[in-house]
């Protein structure tokens, strides 16, 4: 069989926002370049984001890259380095005027100047006070963001495979990366990419939980391909959790419900976060609220049949304050909750947000992998850029408005050490293996040929139930300790995931099949990293790691000041030390410190 | 609408930006989809393309829409 091949300079993977940025940067620079994608460009999960992008403009308030350095490396609780943290804050401003120059519609103020609102964990003078560091566009930011670049890419000649999923990544024997095999959905062929630089700018992984406020087009694709091609994936045990999405449906319920006056109750009526958080009550940070929730729900006082949620009141509001200060709450409450919160209250429960690991790469973009006595050389021709990669800059916990901020710079870096490399040193294509495609062409016939297996429906909700209730924003050592045993399990069952439909034309059935082997890969990582790290930092709360005064909040920095690296193979973990020192002589490395607010 | 037409179809819908409209959608191509008159499915394929925050604008907003069959299908997915 004969495998359409298709030759370019760069093969991007993803037209998130990380991808468009990265595609920009390669094509007006003149290189041949594809982007693959699942969905039309501006249908990516990039344009849920309503935020803003952070950057230390200073058009409101007092504002500089030193300060917002801090608050990223303190919002991290110091697992971030410090040498991509610099990077990305010293470059914050370039991207956002840049994006500003790409027709991007920001909010201003009277003086024309791009408008900044605060965002939390976002400070002035080292965690002083508030600062206005945030630039959106109304509500819309990530989708203005997407029409912006995707529109000067298609004037850049970037050419677009839309509804194409990409399969596998292809390595040759040095383990450089040529490119990559993908199906077109329209007709279920398998072609090859074959390119001189590869970036992945697949996004996060988000629906490997049951409760996520991820879109389903959140998979994980890229992050599976890199596991299964051999690259280890860094810090997977650290994902955000919200503590507001609707239960059972996932979707998000924004931090101003709180803000306004909403109150979580137990199934009591009891307004239990003065329990846990006496001076900011509902108001506590995003860890502290979901982690008072589940535990509420562990003791036995959750709501519903099942015991399973909390309750977020705002019947106490008058209903002129909830159509006025809260708008669209109320109808996506009764949309997606089925309450009208002026009745009644909402139920909800901590939901997965955002995935602070993912590929392991440097400030340039580059994917960076262990190899003899090093530990972080680059991948030939292999770059990674926004929530599927790891820099890392939200190390263990990611402040708001930063993952925007991510896409761009990182995007822009992807690109720029492309055109670096492929500019200084022009050279022809490596030949591609013989066995290129065999791999994915293995991976379609076993689903071709399966017979007596389950469906990808029950093993996807095996899964999703799995990491919800062992590997949850709460984390306890025997839950952990049998989520391994149990992940495992359901690994081995999508191995003989079965499809009825064996048609190849829009054969939706089969991608949702390909896309739980990346979903899987994601999941084992996450449960394996977590089960391992013995300590509390960031997003991952064990409660049997105590608060001393060499462990404060349970972070133990002797021992676990360190970044995880899971690799498929095997199940085997690895560790690499953070980067604590920054990427230049401009700062000093922020000393490590308990992180309050 | 034959089954590539419908299947590429059930991919734009399920595959959306936002999770809201994944959830609305999925469940409105389970459940009405098959019951739709004729004009109602040329509606819906039209309401599709809109883009992901005017769709769910749509679906979770007060406003109403003129086209006798638009009407019909956007009451029917605000019930899902």
């Amino acid at each position: 069989m004969t495998i359409p091949v298709h030759k370019y300079d760069v093969v991007i993977v993803g037209a998130g926002g990380a991808g468009l940025r990265a595609a920009l940067q390669v094509s007006e620079a003149g290189l041949k370049t594809a982007v693959l994608s699942k969905v039309f460009p501006t249908r990516s999960h990039t344009v849920a984001a309503q935020g803003g992008v952070a950057a230390s403009l200073g058009n409101v308030t007092e504002d500089n890259w030193h300060w917002h350095m801090y608050d990223t490396v303190k919002g991290s609780d110091w697992l971030g380095d410090q040498d991509a943290i610099e990077f990305m804050v010293k470059k914050a401003n370039e991207v956002v005027v840049e994006l500003e120059h790409f027709g991007m519609p920001f909010d201003r103020l009277d003086s024309g100047k791009i408008y900044q609102r605060p965002f939390g964990g976002h400070s002035q003078n080292y965690g002083e006070k508030p600062v206005n560091r945030s630039c959106a566009a109304a509500d819309r930011t990530g989708h203005a963001m997407l029409h912006a670049m995707y529109q000067r890419n298609v004037k850049a000649n970037t050419q677009f495979f839309v509804e194409w999923m990409a399969l596998d990544l292809i390595r040759d024997e040095d383990g450089d990366v040529l490119g990559v095999t993908a199906m077109e959905m329209e007709t279920g062929e398998v072609h090859i990419f074959h390119a001189k630089a590869t970036i992945f700018a697949t996004g996060g992984a988000g629906r490997i939980y049951y409760s996520s406020t991820n879109a389903f087009i959140n998979t994980g694709d890229g992050v599976g391909m890199a596991a299964r091609a051999g690259i280890p994936l860094e810090d997977m045990e650290f994902w955000q959790f919200h503590p507001t999405g609707v239960a059972g449906a996932g979707v998000l319920i924004t931090e101003g419900v709180r803000g306004e006056g909403g109150i979580l109750r137990n199934a009591s009526g009891e307004r239990f976060m003065e329990r846990y958080a006496p001076n900011l009550k509902d108001l506590a940070s995003r860890d502290v609220v979901s982690r008072s929730m589940v535990t509420e729900i562990n003791e036995g006082r959750g709501c519903g049949p099942d015991k399973d949620h909390v309750l977020l009141d705002i019947t106490h509001l008058s209903p002129e304050t909830i159509m006025k200060r809260l708008p669209g709450i109320r109808e996506i409450s009764i949309q997606f909750a089925g309450v009208d919160p002026i009745k009644a209250p909402i139920p909800v429960v901590p939901t997965c947000h955002y995935q602070m690991g993912g590929i392991p790469t440097n400030y340039k973009g580059q994917v960076i992998v262990p190899k003899g006595d090093e530990k972080s050389v680059p991948v030939g021709g292999f770059y990674a850029a926004g929530e599927c990669a790891c820099a890392s800059v939200h190390g263990a916990n990611r402040l708001g408005t930063n993952s925007l901020l991510d896409l761009l710079v990182f995007g822009k870096s992807s690109g720029e050490s492309v055109v670096e490399d492929l500019k200084g040193n022009p050279r022809a294509h490596k030949p591609l293996p013989a066995n290129a495609a065999d791999v994915s062409l293995a991976r379609i016939a076993r689903l071709d040929n399966q017979k007596n297996g389950e469906s990808v429906h029950e093993v996807r909700l095996a899964m999703q139930r799995t990491m919800q209730k062992h590997a949850g924003v709460f984390r306890f050592n025997d839950l952990l300790k049998a989520g391994v045993e149990e992940i495992k399990k359901v690994a081995e069952r999508a191995k003989t995931t079965e499809i009825k439909d064996k048609s190849k034309v829009w054969n939706t059935a089969r991608t949702e099949a390909l896309e739980l082997d990346n979903l899987i890969e994601v999941a084992k990582a996450t449960m394996i990293s977590a089960e391992a790290r013995k300590e509390s930092r960031g997003a991952h709360v064990r409660d049997d790691a105590l608060d001393t005064a060499e462990t404060p909040a349970g972070r133990d920095d002797k021992n676990w000041l360190k970044h995880t690296l899971w690799y498929s193979e095997g199940n085997r973990l690895d560790y690499k030390p953070v980067n604590l020192q920054p990427m230049s002589a401009d700062v000093e490395s922020i000393a490590l410190a308990k992180r309050t607010y | 609408m034959d089954r590539a037409e419908y299947e590429r179809l059930r991919w734009r819908c399920i595959r959306r930006g936002l999770l809201e409209l994944d959830l609305t959608l999925t469940k409105f191509l389970d459940q009405e989809f098959d019951k739709l008159t004729e004009p109602e499915v040329e509606a819906f394929k039209k309401l599709a393309e809109l883009e992901d925050w005017d769709f769910l604008g749509l679906i979770v907003g007060g406003k109403e829409l003129s086209d006798p069959h638009e009407a019909a299908v956007l009451a029917k997915l605000r019930k899902c």
